[in-house]
């Protein structure tokens, strides 16, 4: 089981701002290809990866990153601090 | 050093005195304030600004710490606010405290240009009306790889 959370527009596309999922996947990229095979709204979201960042317990990293007993992914779009 | 994630407003004046008082070591303080900025038609109503709570407090102390350790600051502060702001409110501030003023220059300008693009928060803004999430701009990712 691990906790999704979604921030800023992919939040808004995919309607909610977390939920939890069992999945086998062992990489960031399989977890990815898993939830777009749900609902249309994930497939439209996760379109573009290069328009998207993830992070694995508060750490940035890449898609392909091992899930490798993470607790906490989330997504979101490259980020506008400052 | 502090680290602030807040949504209520600061006393930029106030916080820079604080900060610049008691560094006997230190010959140089910069500070930067970042202000919501309108556009050219004076449309912008509201800018909000998420953040990703678990992460944003840790980010940036991680940050500041690279930059302490590098350029050899005597002290470092970094207040970023989140919610919605108006044309005009202060976003963000930064301060460094270094022996000479190239440090704490570069030291400032480092830590600005993480927060823009490694810091988890999204702008969006309200224009007449219509809301949109403001977009990374290449040149904000570019000029990081500077300070590799």
């Amino acid at each position: 089981m691990v906790n999704i959370l979604y921030f800023a527009w992919v939040r808004e596309r995919i309607g909610i701002p977390k939920e939890s999922v069992e999945t086998n996947a062992t990489t960031v990229r399989e977890l990815v290809f898993e939830l777009r095979q749900r609902e249309e709204r994930y497939e439209i979201a996760f379109s573009d990866l290069d328009s998207l960042r993830v992070a694995l317990d508060q750490d940035l990293v890449d898609f392909d990153a091992p899930l490798a007993g993470a607790k906490e992914v989330a997504f979101f779009p490259p980020m506008t601090g400052g | 050093m502090q680290i602030s994630v807040q949504s209520d407003p600061f006393d930029f004046g106030h916080i820079a005195d604080e900060f610049a008082k008691g560094h006997t070591h230190m010959g140089a303080v910069v500070t930067f304030t970042g202000i919501v900025r309108d556009d050219d038609l004076g449309g912008l109503d509201v800018m909000e600004i998420e953040h990703y709570p678990g992460m944003t407090q840790a980010a940036i102390t991680k940050f500041a710490e690279y930059a302490r350790d590098r350029w050899d600051l005597g002290d470092v502060l970094v207040i970023h606010r989140y919610g919605a702001l108006k044309p005009g409110d202060m976003i963000m501030m930064v301060a460094t405290a270094a022996r000479h003023r190239v440090n704490a220059f570069e030291a400032a300008e480092y830590l600005m240009d993480y927060l823009k693009s490694r810091a988890p928060f999204w702008k969006k803004e309200f224009v007449n009306g219509t809301a949109r999430w403001v977009e990374a701009k290449p040149e904000d990712e570019d000029a990081l790889s500077r300070w590799d």
